[in-house]
C-alpha cells in the first residue's frame, strides 16, 4: 500500500535531528511539523523573516504581522527571533540551515530538481526555492511518485534527466515518495539508491514507474 | 530638515515621474506601505518599473497599480496570488523579471551598501543564470548579479520617531529594511510616530539616515491572506 500524504511526511520527519534549524516548504512538507519527536528540539525556521515558529493561532488571536512563507497566520514561542529577508537568506545561503524539505515537479537520478516552472504555463515564480536548495545542507524532497494527468496518462517524476527547467543542479540528497524512499549522492558518483519501499510496495512496481537508474539497496542504512 | 509630511500624498509630491523605478516593502500583504501604493495610484504616474517580492492581490496593494496599468515591469520572487498579473503577463501587456527570493534580498542589500555585485551559488546552472559571469571561487560555481537601487523606496514600519528612525513588528519587517537603504529617496509610513528619545536605540532596526520622508498613519489598513487557526481543546 502507498503512503498517505501524511505518512510520507511522517517518514520525511525520521531526518530531522535534536537541535536542527529547518526550512519547510509548502504542502507536505508543512506537515513534518505535526511529527517532530516529542522531546526533540527543531527549530522551524521561515524564510519571510522568522526562526521558531509557533503552531496556528487560537480563532481570534490572529495577527496580520505575523505570517509564514504561505501567508498563514502563525504564533511566536519563547525562543522566537524576527529578522529581515536579507538576514533570513544569509541563513540559508550561507550554509546555517540543516534541512529544507520541499516538494517537486521532477528529480534527476544525479539530484537535480526542477519545481518552478512549466513552459507555457503561467509561472507564479520561484519565492525562495532555489536559494534553499543552494545554500540548505541537506534538501529532502517529498512528492508522489509519479504525476497523473486528467486523463488518467501518467508521467514520470524520477528521471534520468529533468525535462523542466531546473531549480538547482545537483541540489538533492533524498527523495521520498508514496511507494519509497530513495537516497542521491549529489557531491560524487555514488548515484541513486532505493533504500525503503512503502509496505506491500515491490521492487517491480517501483522499477515500472521510475525512469532514472537506481540501485536497490533495500535494508542497507544509507 | 522636516521630515514628517502630513499625508501619504504630500509625502510623495514633487517626487513622481513617469518610468521611474519604484521599491515596495512586504511580504505578500504583510508590511506592504499601503498608504503611499495608494497615493501613487491616485497620483497616475506610469510605465514604473517595481522591485517588490510579491504583487500584491486583486485590488489591494499593488494588485491597484495593476488594475490601473501604471506598472510597465515587476522585478519579484513570486507572484502567484494576483489574476489582473496573469492577465497582462500573458497578454504581453507587462514585463516580468523573476529573481530567487534570497538573490532579490541580496540585490537590495548590495544596492544600498553601494555594492554594484556579487555572486551566489544560487541559480547557477538554471534559465536564472543565462546570459550572467559565472565564476569559480574554492572549486564552486557561483553566478554574479548586480546590486538594485530604486528611484523611490516605499516602506511601512511600526514605529517611527521625527528623525526617520524605524522599528518593524514581527514578520512585517521582512524586505522593508533594505529596501530602505536602497532608495534615492525612502519615504516610510509608520503606524506609531514619536518624538526622538522615544524608541530605544539599541532596538533600532533601520537607522533615520536612510529615511527622507515620514508620515504617520492613523488608522494602517492590514490583510490577512491564509486565516489559519487552531481549536483550544486541540491544544
Amino acid at each position: 500500500m502507498a503512503w498517505t500524504r501524511d505518512q510520507m511526511a511522517a517518514r520525511a520527519a525520521k531526518e530531522l535531528r535534536d537541535g536542527f534549524y529547518v526550512n519547510l516548504g509548502i504542502g507536505i512538507p508543512t506537515l513534518v511539523s505535526n511529527y517532530i519527536p516529542k522531546g526533540m528540539n527543531v527549530s522551524l525556521q521561515s524564510e519571510n523573516g522568522m526562526l521558531g515558529m509557533g503552531p496556528f493561532p487560537y480563532e481570534g488571536e490572529e495577527d496580520a504581522d505575523l505570517i509564514n512563507a504561505g501567508k498563514q497566520t502563525i504564533t511566536e514561542l519563547p525562543t522566537t527571533s524576527y529578522f529581515s529577508s536579507a538576514d533570513s537568506f544569509a541563513m540559508i545561503r550561507g550554509g546555517h540551515i540543516d534541512l529544507s524539505i520541499l516538494g517537486a515537479m521532477q528529480v534527476a537520478e544525479n539530484g537535480d530538481l526542477a519545481n518552478w516552472m512549466i513552459p507555457g504555463k503561467m509561472v507564479k515564480g520561484m519565492g525562495g526555492a532555489m536559494d534553499l536548495v543552494a545554500g540548505v545542507k541537506k534538501v529532502v524532497v517529498v512528492m508522489d511518485h509519479v504525476a497523473k494527468a486528467k486523463d488518467g496518462a501518467i508521467e514520470k517524476k524520477l528521471l534520468r534527466k529533468c525535462t523542466l527547467p531546473l531549480t538547482g543542479t545537483r541540489v538533492v540528497d533524498m527523495v521520498i515518495t508514496d511507494l519509497a524512499v530513495f537516497t542521491i549522492d549529489k557531491a560524487g558518483s555514488g548515484g541513486m539508491k532505493l533504500i525503503e519501499l512503502a509496505p506491500e510496495v515491490t521492487l517491480d512496481q517501483v522499477r515500472a514507474n521510475t525512469e532514472a537508474h537506481f540501485e536497490a539497496a533495500l535494508g542497507k542504512a544509507a | 530638515m522636516q521630515k514628517v509630511y502630513s499625508d501619504a500624498k504630500s509625502a510623495l509630491a514633487g517626487l513622481l515621474k513617469d518610468g521611474m523605478t519604484i521599491m515596495c516593502g512586504g511580504f505578500g500583504l504583510c508590511g506592504i506601505p499601503e498608504a503611499l501604493i495608494e497615493a501613487m495610484r491616485d497620483s497616475g504616474v506610469k510605465n514604473l518599473t517595481v522591485v517588490s517580492n510579491n504583487a500584491g492581490v486583486d485590488g489591494i496593494g499593488l494588485g491597484q497599480l495593476l488594475e490601473t496599468r501604471q506598472i510597465k515591469k515587476m522585478i519579484s520572487s513570486y507572484v502567484g496570488e494576483n489574476k489582473t498579473f496573469a492577465q497582462q503577463f500573458l497578454s504581453g501587456e507587462l514585463e516580468l523579471e523573476f529573481n530567487p527570493q534570497g538573490t532579490l534580498a541580496e540585490r537590495i542589500r548590495a544596492g544600498g551598501a553601494g555594492i554594484p555585485a556579487f555572486f551566489t551559488k544560487t541559480g547557477v546552472g538554471t534559465l536564472i543564470a543565462e546570459g550572467k559571469e559565472i565564476r569559480s571561487f574554492d572549486g564552486e560555481d557561483y553566478v554574479m548579479e548586480r546590486g538594485l537601487v530604486a528611484d523611490i523606496s516605499l516602506v511601512h514600519a511600526w514605529k517611527g520617531d521625527t528623525e526617520g528612525n524605524l522599528v518593524y513588528r514581527k514578520t512585517a519587517r521582512n524586505f522593508n529594511p533594505m529596501m530602505a537603504t536602497a532608495g534615492k529617496v525612502t519615504i516610510a509610513e509608520v503606524e506609531h510616530l514619536v518624538e526622538p528619545g522615544q524608541l530605544e536605540p539599541d532596538a533600532i532596526i533601520t537607522p533615520g539616515v536612510f529615511v527622507k520622508r515620514i508620515v504617520h498613519l492613523k488608522n494602517a489598513k492590514k490583510h490577512i491572506e491564509q486565516r489559519t487557526t487552531r481549536k483550544r481543546d486541540a491544544a
